[in-house]
């Protein structure tokens, strides 16, 4: 599998609310001479609002994507979210030949039943397997990092065979010469689409991993998913308040001149002081539209 | 923990929920890993397992008047916790179907309408517009106040856009609608 060219899902909240995580991750990629390029006209994977009443309308959402992917490319998935969504689609129409005819029949265009959805996890396990990874520790400096992945990493148990990427962040990080501490909220649900119609039960989660975090000695929260980043901003008291940082943002930061400081702007938790203390500041000047 | 009464029962519900999850109930243990391991558990009124043993005792009515089946994100953690790969996720996505399909009284009207406008927001661009969602979420449920502050914060910080991003195909995304039975 080449690397050098994937297309793209961004998903909604990478378009959107989490622009920052978008950009970095992109920025990331491009010092790689990894290019993306986003399927033309993708639609919302269905989120979690659509499973929850509608699994027919989740599946057609999700599906809607996957025929109009290029079969012959590996499609990058950003949001872990998205990810689940779509490898669940797959799944499904590779597990029923009248559902993967009668999208085939909607969408007149045969489904590619092998197309490779890649998880930004999985990406980084093959950059590092070639060794792109090589040589860059050291900016980050004994950083102390919780690492974060609230639900990303859990599945169905239909999907339990797939490979599982734990401890991920915890590996990349201390290459980087960051120093990610032990901490027990690491995968504990930050509550997603409760944020907004149940606060209360958010905020109690949040504030649960918040402390946590501040408990093991971590100077910072790092996480691989946009709706995690949102909602420990949004409902930390501030008193619990501790920068939380896109997986995406700190391996561009790990970089000489990668990283945008637009990106830090957007963050409702300020990470800059932290960042000044680390003399992680050499950032480029941002391009426009970040 | 409350006793539940076993009053009126529906025999073939076990079997319903069987065939609109995929999940086999039989092999639940009881071990409770699944209520130990839910992040909303202490919220919930009856525990995840709880939920399968009275679904296999014919509790329909208790069970999809529940809360618990609204307060399950589905984060399939207790998905991870099982031993015997009960997918817990699935049967709380069928029986929230059957509620809302069958028209009982849902325990929690609120994040059922969230749900609806996260729906609709799709069904007018093809992708989920946050502020649109936040705002006729807050108009129905005639809360205009409780994030407010909130909201002018992320408007300051463009977290919220004021523009929806959108699909060009809105006739497909429609189509796609009509194909799966609609808005609830």
């Amino acid at each position: 599998m080449t690397l050098k060219d994937l297309s793209y899902f961004p998903g909604c909240s990478l378009a959107t609310t989490a622009k920052e995580n978008n950009a970095s991750l992109k920025s990331f990629l491009a010092h790689f001479d990894i290019t993306v390029s986003e399927i033309d006209d993708w639609n919302c994977c269905g989120s979690s609002s659509t499973h929850s009443v509608n699994k027919k309308l989740a599946l057609s959402l999700a599906a809607r994507n996957l025929f109009l992917a290029p079969p012959d490319k590996p499609l990058l998935i950003a949001c872990p979210g998205c990810y689940l969504r779509l490898s669940h689609a797959k799944m499904e129409l590779n597990d029923s030949k009248e559902k993967a005819k009668e999208y085939e029949d909607h969408f007149k265009k045969p489904f590619h039943k092998d197309i490779q959805l890649l998880h930004f996890f999985e990406l980084l396990v093959k950059m590092n397997g070639k060794g792109l990874l090589k040589g860059l520790g050291g900016r980050l400096k004994g950083l102390k990092i919780a690492p974060y992945y609230g639900c990303m990493l859990a599945r169905p148990p239909k999907m339990n065979k797939q490979k599982n990427h734990y401890g991920l962040i915890e590996k990349t990080m201390a290459a980087l010469g960051g120093d990610p501490v032990q901490w027990p909220f690491l995968s504990t649900c930050c509550g997603t689409f409760l944020s907004v119609s149940k606060p209360g039960i958010s905020e109690k989660l949040v504030n649960r991993i918040m402390q946590g975090a501040i408990k093991s000695g971590a100077e910072c929260i790092v996480t691989a998913c946009a709706m995690c980043h949102l909602n420990l901003e949004i409902r930390c008291r501030p008193e619990n308040r501790l920068p939380v940082f896109h997986f995406s943002e700190v391996l561009s930061l790990a970089l000489e001149k990668n990283a945008s400081k637009n990106w830090f702007k957007r963050h409702l938790i300020n990470p800059e002081p932290l960042m000044e203390k680390r003399q992680l500041i050499l950032c480029r000047a941002p391009i426009k539209g970040e | 923990m409350d006793t539940i009464e076993i009053i009126e029962t529906s025999g073939d519900f076990a079997k319903q929920v069987e065939k609109l999850s995929h999940a086999n109930l039989n092999r639940c243990w009881h071990c409770l890993a699944c209520s130990g391991g839910c992040p909303f558990a202490e919220d919930m009124d009856f525990l995840p397992n709880v939920i399968i043993r009275m679904i296999q005792f014919g509790l329909k009515e208790k069970v999809l008047k529940s809360s618990t089946i609204w307060l399950c994100v589905g984060c399939n953690t207790c998905s991870m916790e099982c031993p015997n790969a009960v997918d817990m996720a699935a049967i709380m996505d069928s029986l929230r179907q059957m509620a809302i399909l069958e028209h009982y009284l849902i325990a929690e009207p609120g994040i059922l309408s969230f749900h609806n406008s996260v729906i609709n927001s799709i069904f007018r661009h093809g992708r989920t517009h946050k502020l649109e969602i936040m705002m006729k979420y807050k108009i129905a449920e005639k809360d205009l106040f409780s994030d407010f502050n909130l909201g002018l914060k992320m408007l300051a910080k463009k977290k919220l856009d004021l523009l929806p991003s959108k699909v060009k195909d809105k006739k497909g995304i429609k189509s796609l609608f009509n194909l799966s039975g609609g808005i609830s």
